[in-house]
């Protein structure tokens, strides 16, 4: 399952940060890291974002832990580039049968998962420190977002985990009406499909009924809406965001004064 | 001016061809407390949803007039407050605290009026826990009262309650009904949708029936009503105090063991347990939430393979399967042997109609096309069920997609029946025809078990009963 509880020490300095900033600086960051294809400067935004993960007040391992999905499919990335990009140029490292390894394809795979990361590891960092709850008190409040979108979306946010047991229950419900596949893969994937309908059945039925209740409580009214929980974005905010786009920008003029930088377009 | 003033009120949902409710006189003072009976279908939660300004223009058909203090209960909002059924879908936040402060809220209070409101609310329920307590580590019981808190934040004068106890076990009852009489003002007009009289009886003055056509078929004080309607009124399927049901104790002595359980475990769900299931017997398990109850009836019937023990069917319920534990055998092969009943019927609707639904499980198990009708035409009519033969199963009623869950495990004839909660917020009437059906089944020789809350349930049919909550062995 996934797992989206914020796992930071909530005094840490930049964890406390507005959640809005925090986003704002993770997406600033990723759009400028994105314009290279070099694998120096997404290095070096990895290495400013990991020296500053103790700031987050999240330590390495967990971080490790949450990203697990990121590093396998990195993995994959790697070993489907190196095995079989078109691009051969450079030295030759490996030659085995139909296998050919150069330095070109290596440094552009390298650069490729290098800029995976560097794009993902501000929002799983983001992800990491930031309460839920927080983010759509502060996208209402500081980024102006519709509440009725905002909490909506928390609301049936809170059922996802509610959807495993659904799927474990809907399946053994199925074998006690005589219903399994056995090896057929063809009778696998109709099963698949329709455990799949009757799961999202369920879903819109509790979705609906969860949207009368929250009507029922007023969520419904034009009655301008009062805040109970306040989030302040204030200058230490402002300067987290001035602080991601320099990082970025740092990591883009280095890789420019070393010669590696690659733009995206042209 | 009165609390809520009815005439001649109808509504039809949209697309519906019966009307929900319709010919509707009625008047509620402040202050009253007001039980709201009627078989089900009588249109008792299309009423409040009404009341409670639920219900758009144009989602219906409206006759007559719906007053809440003199208004059009759509601007009168304010004035309202409506707890459901289950807690699952209520709570909105993430911490209780937070889903108290949601409606006031959304009614736009001052923030600093908002958390002296929440703590009373929540003081008023008694609440145990703190604001920041996550409101996913709460029971059903705990998450029903918060909601109740929710509710009261919001300091309608107007309470509306539809079955808010339905989905609890006796326990997490005791705690809303514990809640509401701590809970209410002078001048709070209570109204409340309840099956179980023994819990809704002390909280309310004044019983309003509705009849299952249409306009109001009783009215008074609890004692005049009973009176002079009870025997009716338990017919129809209320749960009135002071009839009780006969008991339906095996006719004949149980036979040969189906099936055994030996120090089947499944941690942390379930603890070590034995058992033993004989034909033409009924056994009861029971014991508090979270002992592991519907894990074992999913143990029993074959569905969940045990982490520790097993399941030993015998060779008079499995021939020459019974060397392989129920779990490993195909779905068609169990199916005729051990029939399971869910807690929540949705579950198990695979098709689009109700006598589809039937058919499924004899044509799983190669009966002929005839052998087919023969069995779903029996069922239909043995649960009342034939005019809702071509009706989808979601659509059903609570009590129709009971019987309709029951109905299709029986189809294929199983030698064991494990029921999980078949009565749970059942009326009267469909709670007498499934024991009226579990007893025959029985005194047939087909051994039953069922995981249940239900006290009455187990006085009126169980030879034997499992307690579960520590490990323990019955012989």
């Amino acid at each position: 399952m996934i797992n989206l509880e914020p796992v930071t020490r909530p005094d840490a300095p930049l964890a406390r940060r507005n959640p809005v900033a925090k986003l704002a600086a993770a997406l600033l960051c990723s759009v400028i890291l994105i314009a290279t294809l070099d694998p120096v400067a997404p290095a070096i935004a990895i290495a400013f974002e990991l020296a500053l993960l103790p700031l987050f007040g999240v330590r390495l391992r967990v971080l490790a832990r949450r990203a697990m999905p990121l590093l396998v499919s990195s993995v994959g990335v790697l070993g489907t580039l190196v095995l079989f990009a078109a691009e051969r140029s450079g030295r030759i490292l490996v030659e085995a049968g139909p296998f050919l390894v150069t330095s070109g394809v290596l440094i552009t795979a390298l650069g490729l998962v290098l800029r995976m990361f560097a794009v993902a590891l501000p929002g799983v960092i983001v992800v990491a420190t930031t309460d839920p709850t927080d983010l759509a008190d502060a996208l209402v409040q500081n980024a102006r977002l519709p509440a009725r979108f905002a909490y909506g979306a928390l609301a049936a946010f809170r059922m996802v985990p509610l959807l495993t047991q659904e799927w474990q229950m809907i399946s053994m419900a199925r074998r006690a009406r005589g219903v399994d596949a056995g090896r057929n893969p063809l009778a696998r994937l109709r099963l698949f499909g329709s455990t799949a309908f009757t799961l999202l059945v369920g879903a819109i039925r509790r979705g609906t009924r969860l949207a009368v209740a929250m009507d029922a409580r007023g969520f419904d009214t034009t009655t301008p809406r009062s805040m109970a929980r306040r989030q302040h974005f204030g200058r230490a905010d402002g300067l987290l965001i001035a602080g991601a786009t320099l990082l970025a920008g740092v990591a883009l003029t280095v890789s420019v004064a070393v010669g590696t930088f690659r733009p995206l377009i042209g | 001016m009165s609390a809520v003033r009815l005439r001649g009120f109808g509504w039809r949902h949209a697309g519906r061809k019966r009307w929900a409710v319709r010919g509707l006189d009625l008047r509620i003072e402040h202050g009253e407390r007001v039980l709201l009976l009627g078989a089900s279908g009588a249109g008792k939660s299309t009423l409040l949803a009404a009341l409670a300004g639920l219900l758009p223009e144009d989602s219906g058909e409206r006759e007559g007039t719906v007053e809440v203090d003199g208004r059009d209960p759509r601007t009168a909002r304010e004035e309202v407050g409506l707890l459901f059924q289950d807690p699952e879908t209520q709570l909105v936040m993430a911490r209780c605290g937070d889903d108290v402060a949601f409606g006031p809220e959304n009614r736009g209070l001052p923030a600093e009026q908002i958390w002296p409101r929440v703590d009373e609310a929540l003081r008023r329920v008694g609440f145990r826990y703190g604001r920041d307590r996550p409101t996913a580590a709460l029971s059903g019981g705990e998450q029903q009262r918060l909601a109740l808190a929710g509710v009261l934040a919001l300091r309608p004068r107007l309470l509306l309650l539809d079955e808010p106890t339905a989905n609890l076990d006796p326990a997490g009852a005791a705690l809303i009904r514990d809640a509401v009489a701590a809970a209410l003002d002078a001048d709070t007009t209570l109204l409340l949708v309840e099956h179980r009289l023994t819990e809704a009886l002390p909280l309310v003055d004044r019983v309003v029936v509705l009849a299952p056509g249409g306009g109001v078929h009783a009215d008074g004080t609890p004692q005049a009503v009973f009176a002079a309607h009870g025997e009716a009124l338990a017919a129809e399927g209320v749960w009135v105090p002071g009839h009780p049901l006969p008991p339906r104790p095996a006719t004949t002595s149980a036979g040969e063991t189906l099936l055994t359980a030996d120090e089947l475990a499944l941690p942390p769900r379930l603890a070590s347990v034995s058992l033993s299931v004989r034909a033409g017997e009924a056994l009861a398990v029971h014991g508090p939430n979270g002992a592991g109850k519907s894990t074992l009836a999913l143990l029993l019937g074959g569905l969940l393979a045990p982490a520790a023990g097993r399941v030993t069917a015998t060779a008079e319920l499995a021939g020459g399967d019974a060397r392989t534990p129920p779990h490993r055998w195909r779905a068609p092969a169990l199916v005729h042997r051990i029939g399971s009943v869910f807690q929540d019927p949705e579950h198990q609707f695979v098709t689009a109609a109700v006598a589809d639904e039937l058919a499924l499980g004899p044509r799983r198990t190669g009966r002929t096309e005839a052998q087919v009708r023969a069995t779903v035409d029996a069922l239909l009519d043995r649960l009342r069920l034939t005019a809702l033969a071509e009706a989808n199963p979601y659509t059903l009623s609570g009590g129709e997609a009971r019987r309709l869950s029951v109905a299709t495990a029986l189809a294929t004839a199983p030698r064991l029946l494990v029921c999980d909660e078949p009565t749970f917020g059942q009326d009267r009437r469909t709670w007498r025809e499934l024991v009226e059906l579990f007893a025959e089944l029985r005194d047939n020789g087909h051994g039953l078990v069922t995981v249940t809350h239900d006290p009455e349930f187990i006085a009126t049919l169980a030879d034997r009963q499992v307690r579960l909550d520590h490990p323990r062995s019955v012989p």
